[in-house]
């Protein structure tokens, strides 16, 4: 990418009031290409808001939200096509049969050759043998990579993902964790994941972004964050960050 | 370095609008329909209960009272064309209420359809499950009361294009509710026409509601179809004026219709409710 290309994703003092909440207070962030950011936060901390509001499903109450250059929502039909996303609270049609669902994506993501699209992911994800079920006919491990496929099936150079492996067995959680990795360094991609699995935010993020309370309280590499705490694992270092333990108490 | 526009670059615009996408939507609906049987037969059970009901009750009338002998067929026309209306708008709101009820609306306004595409395909798709339901319909009227709608020639077409746009600007308004304020508001979708049924004189002329009542009446599009369609059966006439007149009162409804989802659509996105779609 050139020198001069926008962000794929820069967060400058996003602000979001709902009535008199403030579900995100100020925050400033920006990704660069190729990177996989971790969001971490409890409940409430603000991280879909945050997500969604990259999305372009929520207007910012102030500061400005970019993606690939596009201010989000106002512009965000430059780049919606560029950017895709994975969530435990959206789901994929469920009386429709894999390959259904993968088609009317493909069609409103404007996919070109889509069939060869659809069986690349069908062999990439292991799907090629469920591609003419049911998706309410899956396992919820098949289900998950069912949304795998779609988040991924306009080559996406944004992703956005909130909570990837939410309800599944290790196993495959591992498995979609590697795929996702993968995917990032082949595509050089930018990965944006909001979890609450520390194992996997490690594993996966050269970087972590934590919230708490709509506000940012450290943003560092994991291995920095686990230095700077004096933890061995990023899980004790969320902990202090959310019970409210401050570095001079570590 | 100044980059090359992207050759996307023509259809990234809020107006731009792609048949495509469009087409994906009445596909996604197809898929659906043609997976399900009982949803094909629900589109065809309630028209066939309604026009049996009231075929018999017009014959039964029109063997006791004169007028409605001379009259024949305006009940059950009544009944068919109100079909049309309701129906109308409930296969827009039901394609819509779907990616409610299977938690796929995220999906789809993060993608890059647009919301007039989005409502371009909602549109098709209720023609197509008007036509599933209401075809087979007024066969049944002709094998079982002699009653045939498409008699009605041209003056049917003038019919049906006024109540499709009456019933596309309501659900379209409705799912707009429904995007604003979550499943909450479902209930507008099944309920909100009956609003307009004793102000539309489906059943019976204008002139019978008290005349306080009657320059409300005719501010609806219906009333001008309703008064339009006895005025063919009972009096041999086809009042284009009435067509006419329907025709820009649906064009101002419906163009409100667009312009609340807008509205509603760009409330929801301010307040966050487009990412909370339950109750």
């Amino acid at each position: 990418m050139p020198a001069s290309s926008p962000p794929p994703i820069a967060v400058e003092r996003l602000v979001k009031i709902y009535r008199t909440v403030a579900a995100v207070d100020g925050i400033s962030f920006t990704l660069v290409p190729g990177s996989i950011t971790g969001l971490l936060g409890g409940n409430g901390a603000g991280k879909t808001t945050t997500i969604a509001t990259i999305m372009g499903l929520v207007i910012p109450t102030s500061g400005r939200v970019t993606v690939l250059g596009a201010e989000m929502p106002r512009q965000r039909y430059r780049v919606l096509h560029r950017m895709n996303f994975e969530s435990p609270y959206v789901e994929v049609p469920m009386r429709l049969s894999v390959r259904q669902n993968l088609t009317v994506f493909g069609m409103l993501y404007g996919v070109e050759d889509l069939r060869g699209r659809i069986a690349q992911l069908g062999h990439e994800l292991e799907l090629t043998k469920l591609l003419d079920r049911p998706t309410g006919k899956l396992s919820a491990g098949q289900k998950t990579r069912v949304s795998l496929a779609k988040s991924l099936i306009n080559s996406p150079d944004v992703l956005l993902l909130d909570e990837p492996t939410a309800s599944l067995d290790p196993d495959t959680a591992d498995w979609v964790r590697g795929h996702l990795a993968r995917y990032a360094e082949m595509r050089r991609a930018t990965v944006l994941l909001a979890s609450h699995n520390m194992a996997e935010v490690e594993r996966l993020c050269d970087r972590v972004i934590i919230m708490k309370r709509g506000r940012i309280e450290d943003d560092d590499t994991p291995a920095k964050l686990l230095a700077r705490y004096g933890r061995r694992t990023l899980e004790e270092v969320f902990l202090d960050v959310a019970r409210g333990g401050s570095l001079a108490e570590v | 370095m100044i980059r090359k526009p992207p050759a996307y670059a023509a259809s990234t615009t809020d107006l731009a609008f792609s048949p495509r996408r469009v087409a994906a939507m009445m596909l996604r609906y197809w898929y659906l329909l043609r997976s399900s049987w009982p949803r094909l037969l629900d589109l065809v059970y309630w028209p066939t209960v309604q026009m049996l009901t009231w075929g018999f009750l017009q014959y039964y009338i029109a063997a006791n009272a004169g007028f409605f002998a001379r009259a024949g067929g305006t009940f059950i026309g009544a009944v068919l064309l109100w079909d049309i209306l309701f129906r109308g708008q409930l296969g827009f709101s039901i394609s819509f209420l779907e990616e409610m009820w299977s938690r796929n609306i995220g999906n789809l306004m993060m993608s890059p359809l647009r919301p007039l595409e989005f409502i371009a395909a909602l549109m098709v798709m209720s023609v197509v499950r008007l036509s599933i339901g209401a075809v087979p319909v007024t066969l049944l009227a002709i094998a079982f009361f002699g009653f045939n709608l498409y008699a009605l020639g041209l003056a049917l077409v003038a019919f049906f294009f006024n109540l499709m746009l009456t019933s596309w600007a309501i659900g379209i308004f409705v799912s707009g509710l429904i995007l604003r304020n979550g499943m909450g508001a479902e209930n507008f979708a099944w309920s909100i026409m009956f609003l307009f049924m004793p102000l539309a004189c489906v059943y019976y002329p204008v002139a019978t509601l008290p005349a306080w009542l009657q320059p409300l009446a005719w501010l609806l599009p219906p009333t001008y179809v309703f008064e339009g369609m006895r005025a063919l059966l009972i009096h041999k006439v086809f009042r284009s004026d009435l067509m006419l007149d329907a025709l820009g009162l649906n064009a101002v409804l419906f163009a409100a219709g667009v312009l609340a989802f807008l509205a509603l659509v760009r409330s929801a996105r301010r307040n966050g409710s487009l990412m909370q779609t339950g109750e």
